[in-house]
C-alpha cells in the first residue's frame, strides 16, 4: 500500500469521527426523518402488539379502579399497615414512581444544559415518561389519606374553619414539591411537542386529525421570531428544572429524614434519594427504549452509543447508592447510639434480610458488569439489568420504610409486615395507569422530538458544505 | 389597487438552512424590515441574520418568579404566625427554615408558568389562522422545507422587484398570498 499525505478536508473528518460518535446512523434526511418518527402514528391501523399490550394495560387500569374503589368503600384497613408499620406499599410505590419520573428530567433539562447533544433521541420518551410516572406516584399520598376528598386541605386556601395547613410539615412540602414538579414537566413536554404538533397538523390527512392537532399546535409556523422566544423559554426551562428535579427527591427524603426515627434520621438522604432516583430512571428509560426501537425501527436514531452512555449513567449512580448503603452502616456504628445501631444491624441480619440483600444485589453488584464495554453494548445484558435496577430500587424503598418501623422502640410492638391483596392490587394497578397512557402517547404523539432531532443534524448547521449537487444547481 | 389591499405579502421556498441564512443577510441588507423565516428547527445566526434584538423573556420570568416566591414566603409566615398559630413539635411560628422548601418550589412554579405563557405571549400565539397557511407549499416549514415571507406592509415591497430578488437569490415557490 502506497503511503500518501491526508488531505486537510481528511484529516478533519478523521478527527471528527474519532472524537465524536455520529449521534445518526445512515443518511440524513429531513423529510425522511420526519416520516420514520412519524410512521407509528400515520400508519393506518394500529399494530397486533399495541392493541394486545393496550388490553393489558387497560385490564391493569380496570384493577386499580377495583382496588381503589374497594379502599375508599372500607377505608385504609383494607391495606397491610398497621402499628407500627404504618407506612407501607403506598408510600414506598409513591417513592419508587417519582423516583423513576425523575430521569425524564434530567435528561431533557440538565443534558441539554450541559449540551449532551445525544439526549435528543430519548428526551420526548423520557419526558413522557417521567408525566406518566409522576401521575402514578401522586394517586398513592392521596390514597394514603384515608378520606382523599379533603385533598383540598393541602392548598392555602382560606375556609369558613379559619385553618390554614401546617407549612412546617414535610409533608406539605411534598405537596408544593410534586404538584409543581407534575406541572413543570408537562409544561416542558408540551413545549417540546408544539412545533411537532404542527408537523402533525401540516400532514394530516383527515380534517379532524388537522383540527386536533392544529388545536394544541397553537398556530405554530416555525417562524425565527418565534424561535428566538422559544429557544429562549427552553432554556429556562431546563435551567429552572434542575434545580427543581434535585430538590423533589431530597424533599421526598425529607419525610424520612427529618423525623427522628432511626434508619429514618440522616443526613445522607437529600443526595442518596436523588442518585437512586435517577438510578431507576435511567433504567425504565432503558427498559422503554430497547423495546420501542426495536418493534418501531427508531435504531437509526437510539444507537448502540446511547445505550453505551445510559449504561455509564446506571454504573455511576448504582455505584452511588451503593456508597451510600454502606456510608449508613459506618455512621450507624460511629455515632454510638445503640437504636440507630440496631436498626441497622435489623437491616441487614433480621427478618428482612431476605429484602436487603435482594436491595443490595440488584442495585450494586449487579450494575457493575457495566464496567466492561462489551456488556454496556449487549442489548439483551442491558434489558436484563435494566429490569433488575428497577426490582432493586422497590426494594430500597420497602427495606428503609418497613426495617425502620416493624422493630420500634418497645419490643412488644414488634410486627412482620405483609401487604394484603389490595395492596398489591394497587401497584399492579398504577402500571395498568402508567402502560394505558405510554401505549396511548406512542399511537398519537411522536416518540422522537422531530425539530430537535433535526437540528442535531449536520444538514442542519448553515455552514455545512455537503449539499448534493442538485440542491446547490438551483442557485 | 383593491387587489394589492387585499394581498398579505409573498413568500418563497429556501433549498436549505443555508440558502435561507443568505436570504435572510441579503434582505436585511437591501433594507426588508418585515420579513420572516421559517424553518422545521431554529437555524444558528438567523437572528443575527435578520438583525433581531435579543429575546425580552428573560424579564418577564425574573419578576414573575421574585413574586411567586416574595407570595408564598409572606403567606407561609402570616398563615402561621398571625392567621392560625399554634404549636406543631415544638417548632416556633415563624419557622423560616421550614418555609424555604414551599418557596423554593413556588418560585420554580411561577418562573415556570411565566417562560411558557410569556413564551406564547410574545410569539401572538395561540393564533389559528394565518394567511400563510394558505400557500400550497408552505406546509413543508414544519418539517423538511425553509421559507422566507415578506409582509406588503414592508416599505421595500414592491410585487415584481421583489420576486426578482427572491429569483435572484436562487428561491423557488414564489408565491404571493392573499390576505
Amino acid at each position: 500500500m502506497e503511503s500518501r499525505q491526508l488531505t486537510v478536508d481528511e484529516l478533519a473528518y478523521l478527527s471528527d469521527a474519532v472524537s465524536r460518535p455520529k449521534l445518526i446512523d445512515g443518511e440524513e434526511d429531513f423529510e425522511k426523518t420526519t416520516e420514520v418518527i412519524l410512521d407509528p402514528i400515520t400508519m393506518p391501523r394500529a399494530p397486533k402488539w399495541w392493541l394486545i399490550v393496550l388490553v393489558g394495560a387497560v385490564s391493569g387500569l380496570l384493577l386499580y379502579g377495583v382496588s381503589v374503589g374497594y379502599l375508599f368503600y372500607e377505608g385504609t384497613g383494607v391495606w397491610g399497615i398497621s402499628h407500627p408499620v404504618v407506612w407501607g406499599y403506598a408510600i414506598i410505590n409513591l417513592v419508587w414512581w417519582i423516583g423513576i419520573g425523575h430521569a425524564g428530567t434530567l435528561i431533557s433539562a440538565i443534558l441539554f444544559l450541559a449540551r449532551q447533544r445525544w439526549r435528543t433521541s430519548i428526551n420526548r420518551f423520557a419526558e413522557a415518561m417521567t408525566i406518566f410516572a409522576v401521575l402514578c406516584a401522586v394517586q398513592f399520598p392521596l390514597l394514603h389519606l384515608g378520606r382523599p376528598w379533603y385533598a383540598y386541605w393541602f392548598f392555602p386556601l382560606p375556609n369558613q374553619m379559619g385553618m390554614w395547613p401546617n407549612f412546617r410539615s414535610p409533608l406539605l412540602w411534598d405537596f408544593f414539591a410534586f404538584s409543581t414538579y407534575f406541572t413543570i414537566s408537562l409544561m416542558f413536554w408540551y413545549v417540546g411537542l408544539v412545533p411537532d404538533l404542527a408537523v402533525l397538523r401540516d400532514r394530516a390527512k383527515s380534517k379532524v386529525k388537522a383540527m386536533v392537532y392544529g388545536f394544541f399546535a397553537l398556530g405554530w409556523r416555525g417562524a425565527n421570531r418565534h424561535w428566538q422566544n422559544y429557544e429562549r423559554a427552553y432554556l429556562i426551562l431546563a435551567g429552572i428544572a434542575t434545580p427543581l428535579v434535585l430538590s423533589v427527591h431530597s424533599v421526598v427524603s425529607f419525610d424520612f429524614a427529618v423525623s427522628q426515627l432511626p434508619g429514618w434520621h440522616t443526613t445522607i438522604f437529600p443526595p442518596y434519594f436523588v442518585a437512586g432516583a435517577i438510578f431507576s430512571g435511567f433504567a425504565l428509560v432503558l427498559t422503554l427504549m430497547i423495546i420501542a426501537r426495536e418493534v418501531y425501527g427508531f435504531k437509526q436514531m437510539v444507537t448502540i452509543y446511547h445505550i453505551d452512555t445510559m449504561n455509564k449513567f446506571l454504573l455511576a449512580t448504582g455505584t452511588m447508592v451503593g456508597y451510600a448503603y454502606t456510608m449508613e452502616f459506618f455512621i450507624a456504628w460511629y455515632s454510638g447510639n445503640e437504636y440507630e445501631r440496631f436498626a441497622f444491624v435489623n437491616r441487614a441480619f433480621g427478618p428482612y434480610a431476605w429484602a436487603y440483600w435482594t436491595m443490595f444485589s440488584c442495585n450494586v453488584f449487579v450494575p457493575q458488569i457495566f464496567w466492561f464495554k462489551k456488556m454496556r453494548r449487549h442489548i439483551a445484558v442491558t434489558f436484563v439489568v435494566s429490569i433488575l435496577v428497577n426490582i432493586g430500587m422497590w426494594f430500597e424503598r420497602f427495606v428503609i420504610i418497613v426495617t425502620s418501623l416493624h422493630r420500634d422502640f418497645l419490643p412488644a410492638n414488634w410486627s412482620y409486615y405483609i401487604p394484603t391483596w389490595v395492596d398489591i392490587a394497587t401497584y399492579v394497578g398504577t402500571f395498568g395507569l402508567f402502560f394505558t397512557f405510554f401505549l396511548l402517547f406512542l399511537r398519537y404523539l411522536p416518540a422522537i422530538a422531530i425539530s430537535e432531532i433535526k437540528g442535531i443534524m449536520n444538514k442542519a448547521d448553515p455552514h455545512y458544505k455537503g449539499y448534493t449537487s442538485s440542491a446547490s444547481s438551483n442557485r | 389597487m383593491k387587489r394589492e389591499a387585499s394581498i398579505f405579502g409573498m413568500v418563497a421556498e429556501f433549498d436549505n438552512p443555508h440558502h435561507l441564512l443568505e436570504g435572510a443577510k441579503a434582505f436585511s441588507k437591501a433594507g426588508y424590515e418585515k420579513f420572516e423565516t421559517h424553518s422545521p428547527f431554529p437555524i444558528h445566526g438567523m437572528d443575527k441574520a435578520m438583525g433581531l434584538k435579543d429575546s425580552k423573556l428573560g424579564w418577564v420570568v425574573i419578576i414573575s418568579a421574585l413574586l411567586g416566591g416574595a407570595g408564598i414566603f409572606v403567606l407561609q409566615a402570616w398563615a402561621a404566625v398571625i392567621a392560625y398559630p399554634f404549636i406543631i413539635s415544638g417548632k416556633p411560628y415563624l419557622s423560616t427554615e421550614a418555609y424555604i422548601p414551599a418557596t423554593f418550589e413556588m418560585i420554580i412554579l411561577s418562573a415556570g408558568f411565566a417562560a411558557v405563557f410569556g413564551m406564547f405571549m410574545l410569539n401572538k400565539l395561540p393564533k389559528f389562522y394565518h394567511p400563510l397557511f394558505k400557500s400550497k407549499h408552505f406546509y413543508k416549514a414544519s418539517s423538511h422545507g425553509f421559507f422566507l415571507s415578506v409582509e406588503k406592509e414592508d416599505t421595500q415591497f414592491e410585487p415584481t422587484k421583489t420576486r426578482n430578488f427572491f429569483t435572484g437569490l436562487g428561491a423557488k415557490n414564489i408565491e404571493i398570498i392573499e390576505d
